[in-house]
């Protein structure tokens, strides 16, 4: 009799086990290569954390071509502990950067506001860069009605 | 020279942390959309932003195709001193769009 080697035991358990992996990763918007890239970019392959980043986006928006976000990252801002970067990234979009925001000492606050195009229903993600060299990122989903670039298709 | 749109207050009380908004007219063209004879209208987009007050960089951006057209940015800043704002919005053919504005620190 001849072997499947495609359905041999040892495959499928350590099949079932990388697909717990991919779930359990903290944010599920990790899903293109290009996304996982330019966060791998922006943090220079560091962990990634959840949390501390606020990311204010509409969850159903009619039109992608001018959706406003605003991002907002709980820090003090002072000298020893400020926010160096923020990096807004998407999921679906031709490119996956939107746009890298820096603060200096006399930012005050670390919270920008902006207008993105979004291509179609997709993940938006925020990460933020800390003095202490930690990041830390949110995903928001965005469901599109009117998808930006349209008429170019 | 592009038409640029500031917000900022015009007098504030040191150490208070104003929001400036600005925004400038730009067709952000992202170089993916088709043309009428089915060419690419190439790529022609403001790349990088960045404020300045007093000569001091206080908040700068680097931008991509996905930023909406006419950019808006909002953002915030310590007032220190009396001084002057500047506002540089560079695009990729290296032009430069320049606006100012005077804010008074009491």
């Amino acid at each position: 009799m001849v072997e499947i080697p495609a359905l041999r035991r040892r495959d499928v358990l350590a099949g079932a086990v990388a697909h717990l992996v991919v779930l359990a990763l903290p944010l599920r918007a990790m899903a293109r290569p290009d996304l996982q890239a330019a966060v791998r970019l922006f943090t220079g392959g560091a962990d990634l954390r959840e949390g501390r980043v606020h990311l204010d986006i509409a969850p159903l928006v009619e039109n992608g071509n001018a959706v406003p976000l605003t991002v907002d990252v709980d820090s003090a801002m002072r000298p020893e502990d400020h926010v160096r970067r923020i990096g807004i990234f998407n999921e679906k979009n031709p490119l996956a950067d939107v746009a890298i925001f820096q603060f200096y000492p006399k930012s005050g606050r670390a919270r920008v506001s902006t207008r993105i195009r979004l291509a179609t229903s997709q993940q938006v993600v925020a990460v933020a860069e800390m003095s202490d060299g930690t990041y830390w990122g949110v995903a928001r989903g965005v469901v599109v009605t009117l998808a930006a670039c349209i008429e170019g298709l | 020279m592009a038409r640029t749109l500031i917000h900022a207050p015009k007098a504030a009380r040191a150490g208070e942390i104003i929001e400036i908004r600005a925004m400038i007219a730009h067709p952000m063209e992202t170089g993916q959309r088709m043309g009428v004879n089915g060419t690419m209208i190439p790529r022609a987009i403001i790349n990088r932003f960045v404020c300045t007050y007093g000569g001091e960089v206080v908040f700068s951006a680097d931008l991509h195709p996905a930023v909406s057209a006419n950019p808006f940015l909002s953002f915030c800043v310590v007032a220190t001193q009396s001084g002057v704002l500047a506002f540089a919005w560079t695009e990729d053919t290296g032009e430069v769009h320049v606006a100012t504005t005077d804010i008074t620190v009491t």
